[in-house]
């Protein structure tokens, strides 16, 4: 069963974000659904960047207030 | 994926330097690169078990960092390894002029390793000098 999990990076500056998203994919099953919220602009670029060069799935980037929420499926 | 290997020379014990150091070795090794690492000169002392002395920053950059929640270039190091199988050695020049023993260093660090044989590792990778 496919889960849904927040990784919070808020507060961190790169690649705090982008580390704290791959300690939780390991943590995670194919298929879970990971959102990264981060107040690092830098990090809300270059997360998607990476997962597409890694090979997992980058669903949607959002902003609000200040913080970005940057969604990927684990696919591997 | 890319395959391409980075190797980082550090030689700089300032933060801004060990800084982008580690976030160049902790990305490179997440993102599916061989990563290498020779740590000697200033930089290696920072390595040293329960040797807790801040790097100096060099300027406005480093001022700001300390300041704000940047990860730890030590952190991030570790990260490269456990989280991206780099590899970080130490310079056993380095070493034997500080006088410090394998077990002297962070557990993440690999064996000692001289300039001859990094080089030979380095040859057919891209290298990062700080």
């Amino acid at each position: 069963m496919a889960e849904k999990k927040i990784v919070d990076g808020r507060g961190s500056f790169c690649p705090g974000p982008l580390m704290e998203l791959i300690v939780a994919l390991k943590a995670s099953q194919i298929g879970d659904e990971l959102e990264v919220l981060s107040t690092d602009k830098g990090s809300a670029n270059d997360i998607p960047e990476w997962v597409r060069k890694v090979g997992h799935e980058y669903i949607s980037t959002t902003e609000e207030a200040g913080v970005w929420h940057i969604t990927v499926r684990k696919t591997k | 994926m890319s395959t391409s290997k980075i190797c980082v020379v550090v030689v700089s014990g300032t933060l801004e330097r060990l800084q982008m150091a580690a976030m160049v070795a902790s990305v490179g090794a997440v993102s599916g690169q061989e990563v290498l690492v020779f740590l000697s000169m200033n930089a290696l002392p920072h390595f040293i078990k329960g040797r807790n002395v801040k790097a100096p920053h060099e300027g406005e950059m480093g001022a700001l960092m300390s300041g704000k929640k940047v990860p730890d270039f030590k952190t991030l190091m570790e990260q490269a390894v456990e989280l991206g199988d780099a590899k970080v050695y130490p310079c056993s020049m380095a070493m034997d002029v500080l006088g410090v023993d394998q077990h002297d260093l962070e557990n993440y660090l690999t064996e000692a390793t001289g300039l001859t044989k990094f080089l030979d590792d380095a040859r057919d990778g891209q290298v990062w000098t700080f």
